[in-house]
């Protein structure tokens, strides 16, 4: 009895891993794409099996683009995983420049002995987030590295997408009187990773807020007079504070927040004083700041609230003059201090 | 000197340890230290560990302090 | 936060600094040494020097037991951990600190040394169990507070038999170091530079209660208030040592009453009594060489001790010509006295254990207040 031609077994999602041949271009290569990224991702781009991607953008406007390496571990945590992130992030890069998401492109780098059944999971997510964001992934690539050479899986995606030649957003934009708003709470995602963490067992009620901003950010600008919106960032690594202190040099002005003003969960508040953080430089992913015409400050924050994504936008400080470039903040007890660059990674402390 | 922060006793787990809650957040210290913690205690974590008992009374008392304080600093108007 | 936010409370302290204002004395200024580390970082943190009169000055003590762990030591945890076998584990705060050759444990790492960063003692060992055939050493730091803990690792190993796991000991006494403190004779660019109080531990005493303070305030003659955590706690504590320098009174108080009496934890002394034995002298850096001031595990468990494991040797290395860390750490000078500060010496790039460690006097200062050296121009809208 000969086996049919071309017989391939299927994959082997309950315990079969990542080997090397997934990476070599051979049949097992192109099974992984056929079976797994392929009708999970299920557009023509993907459909028609070309290296690369031909795209249309709105004409009249000018192209965006931003890339992201994802290396985050534990791969799959509260609210996430590294699939939806890479997603999410990368789509909220071009969204800060004010543009519309268009199209991603998903790379993988993937470690000899992954399970398949997390590689489902995170592809799936992925797909997901990708859908509902609706910007698909047209084009992608996969390698794998021999064991002990990866976290499991690194994803790198790229955005691009287009914006209006009216629109003029960025880092240096800010102006001295300016508003400082921020999409919501701070902290939520980097709390939620820790605690995912092996060496932390804490149980939080605490989710990951990775989310896509672009629609929200869109309504900013449909609802604003141009001109209105100066400065979007989104506060990743390096929380509120890095970002803050970012658009401060790249503007050459200072900032003065109000702590008060500020939005943290209580739970995460909690969890940063159990592990001597600071919630001002604790990662988000699904929040933005926005710095915009004072004047237009409160319809911002009316139109975030309205957004699911924005229900605790609040106005949290102004931009004032100041050469050296520093973010200060009256604190709720009731003095100032600067809330400085992050140094090196956010370790905790014991006194 | 040490980052110890004061959480309330949620459940008593096997000998010497314990479940604290901190608004919310919940962690799993040692009580060997202190033995004589239980549910609905607050005691003072640090590094994973209960070093010693806060006592309510004695907080309350404190802050009435401050209370008195701030009433002699306004009469002394 | 029940019992953290009640003590945060702007309004209250307000109140405290007008109560402090017009208590203090005209024509007289007080001079009182927080030795916490803790201490140090809420003032910085919460701007209480804002809220204080002039003639009140805050000098930030050696209460951190980074800053004080002399280069030698890290070198020599460095050495061990580049060792093949070793996976060398500690808190988070030590990574940082800048040893010799441009090293640091968080930079060996990147050069291949196995080092972990744990949050408790207990993930240590955690880790020896995770990993039997690998030699697994704790780096423990700390003073009374972090003590016990490290105290109950090492026996629990006992009682599991753990043959690969070890812990390497710096651990720091309080008591001694200030009474070092009130020995030395006082140098510096400071005129009057004795100091009129302290402001005690406030975590250090729930162990070891305050008790042991009441010798060096009755032959020094100097008021220790031991003062709970928060900045409600520290204001008042202030209030109370400028009360006693007005009344020339020397006592130990304790504002920190829900937490800390004179006896302390007894079951955490006898813990730590029963692992560790006083070192002859140990040298603290920025003080140098003091007598009875840190621990060294008992010769019982001899097995777990990694000095003599491993047969470590221990080399001095002098601090940068420059680093005024020694002083600061002292009191006798403030971060900007020392010229690197915030010049060559950042927390990026930090020459000395005062700037790596967030309670060290001078990251606190560069992080949180430095904004103050330099006139800023204020706008607001």
């Amino acid at each position: 009895m000969s086996a049919r031609a071309d017989y391939m077994r299927p994959l082997n999602y309950r315990d079969g891993c990542i080997d090397m041949n997934h990476g070599g271009g051979g049949r097992v290569a192109t099974q992984l794409i056929d079976e797994l990224f392929r009708p999970a991702f299920d557009n023509d781009w993907l459909a028609a099996g070309n290296d690369a991607a031909l795209l249309d953008i709105p004409a009249g406007e000018r192209l965006v683009m931003a890339t992201d390496g994802h290396v985050i571990s534990p791969l799959e945590f509260p609210g996430g995983d590294i699939g939806s992130l890479a997603v999410h992030g990368t789509i909220n890069d071009v969204a800060m420049l004010g543009a519309a998401p268009l199209y991603l492109s998903a790379s993988f780098i993937l470690e000899e002995g992954l399970l398949l059944s997390t590689l489902q999971r995170i592809v799936a997510s992925m797909a997901e987030a990708s859908e509902k964001a609706g910007v698909p992934v047209v084009t992608g690539d996969t390698k794998v590295v021999q064991r002990g050479k990866g976290d499991g899986v690194f994803i790198s995606t790229t955005a691009v997408g287009s914006v209006p030649i009216t629109r003029n957003i960025g880092g240096a934009q800010a102006c001295v009187g300016d508003a400082i708003v921020v999409s919501g709470t701070m902290g939520d995602h980097g709390v939620a990773v820790m605690a995912t963490r092996e060496s932390l067992t804490f149980e939080t009620s605490i989710e990951s807020d990775s989310a896509a901003l672009h629609t929200m950010i869109a309504q900013l600008f449909a609802d604003l007079p141009v001109g209105a919106i100066h400065v979007l960032r989104d506060p990743t690594r390096g929380g509120l504070a890095s970002a803050l202190n970012e658009i401060a040099r790249q503007s050459g002005v200072g900032m003065l927040l109000e702590e008060a003003t500020i939005p943290v969960r209580q739970e995460v508040d909690a969890a940063c004083e159990l592990l001597g953080l600071d919630p001002l430089y604790v990662a988000n992913e699904g929040k933005c700041i926005i710095v915009c015409r004072d004047d237009c400050a409160d319809r911002i924050v009316q139109i975030l609230r309205k957004h699911p994504l924005g229900s605790k936008a609040a106005r949290i400080g102004s931009i004032i003059e100041d050469p050296h470039g520093f973010v200060q903040m009256n604190t709720d007890f009731g003095g100032r201090r600067i809330v400085d660059w992050m140094s090196g990674e956010p370790l905790p402390r014991i006194c | 000197m040490c980052l110890a922060i004061p959480a309330l006793v949620v459940s008593v787990t096997d000998k010497e340890k314990a479940i604290v809650d901190l608004d919310g957040v919940r962690k799993q210290i040692s009580t060997t230290l202190t033995p004589e913690a239980g549910v609905g205690d607050y005691v003072i974590v640090h590094v994973g560990y209960a070093i010693g008992m806060l006592d309510p009374d004695e907080a309350q008392q404190t802050l009435q302090l401050f209370g008195e304080l701030v009433a002699m600093s306004e009469s002394a108007r | 936060m029940k019992y953290i936010d009640e003590f945060r409370d702007g309004k209250i302290a307000r109140k405290i600094a007008t109560r402090i204002a017009y208590e203090v004395e005209d024509e007289r200024m007080y001079r009182f040494m927080e030795f916490c580390g803790g201490h140090t970082h809420a003032i910085a943190r919460y701007g209480i020097t804002d809220l204080l009169p002039a003639s009140v000055k805050m000098i930030h003590g050696p209460g951190c037991p980074v800053c004080v762990l002399p280069i030698g030591r890290i070198d020599q945890a460095i050495r061990l951990a580049m060792q093949e076998n070793v996976m060398l584990c500690t808190y988070g705060d030590v990574m940082r600190v800048p040893a010799s050759d441009g090293l640091s444990l968080l930079r060996a790492r990147s050069q291949g040394a196995d080092i972990r960063m744990v949050y408790s003692a207990t993930d240590a060992l955690e880790l020896a169990r995770q990993y039997p055939n690998r030699e697994v050493v704790f780096l423990a730091i700390g003073f009374e507070t972090t003590t016990p803990p490290t105290a109950l690792i090492i026996r629990q190993a006992v009682t599991e038999s753990l043959g690969n796991f070890s812990v390497l000991c710096n651990h720091v006494l309080t008591p001694s170091a200030i009474t070092h403190i009130l020995q030395s004779p006082v140098a510096g660019n400071s005129s009057s530079a004795s100091i009129d109080g302290f402001v005690g531990p406030a975590h250090v005493s729930i162990v070891i209660g305050y008790r042991p303070y009441e010798t060096f305030a009755r032959e020094y003659r100097k008021p220790v208030v031991i003062a709970g955590f928060e900045p409600l706690d520290v204001m008042q504590s202030i209030l109370m040592l400028v009360k006693q320098v007005n009344e020339q009174r020397y006592e130990v108080e304790n504002e920190f009453t829900r937490a800390v009496d004179r006896d302390g934890n007894t079951a955490a002394q006898s813990v730590m009594n029963d692992v560790f034995r006083l070192r002859e002298s140990f040298e603290w850096r920025g003080l140098g060489n003091v007598t009875h001031s840190a621990l060294q595990v008992r010769n019982r468990y001899r097995t777990f001790d990694a000095e003599q494991r491993f047969s470590l040797t221990f080399n001095t290395v002098p601090d940068h010509r420059q680093c005024d860390c020694g002083a600061i750490l002292r009191g006798v000078k403030q971060p900007t006295d020392c010229r690197l500060f915030a010049r060559v010496c950042t927390p990026e790039n930090p020459m000395g254990s005062c700037m790596v460690s967030s309670e060290g006097a001078c990251a606190a200062h560069y992080s949180y207040g430095r904004f103050r050296d330099i006139a800023v121009v204020a706008e607001e809208a």
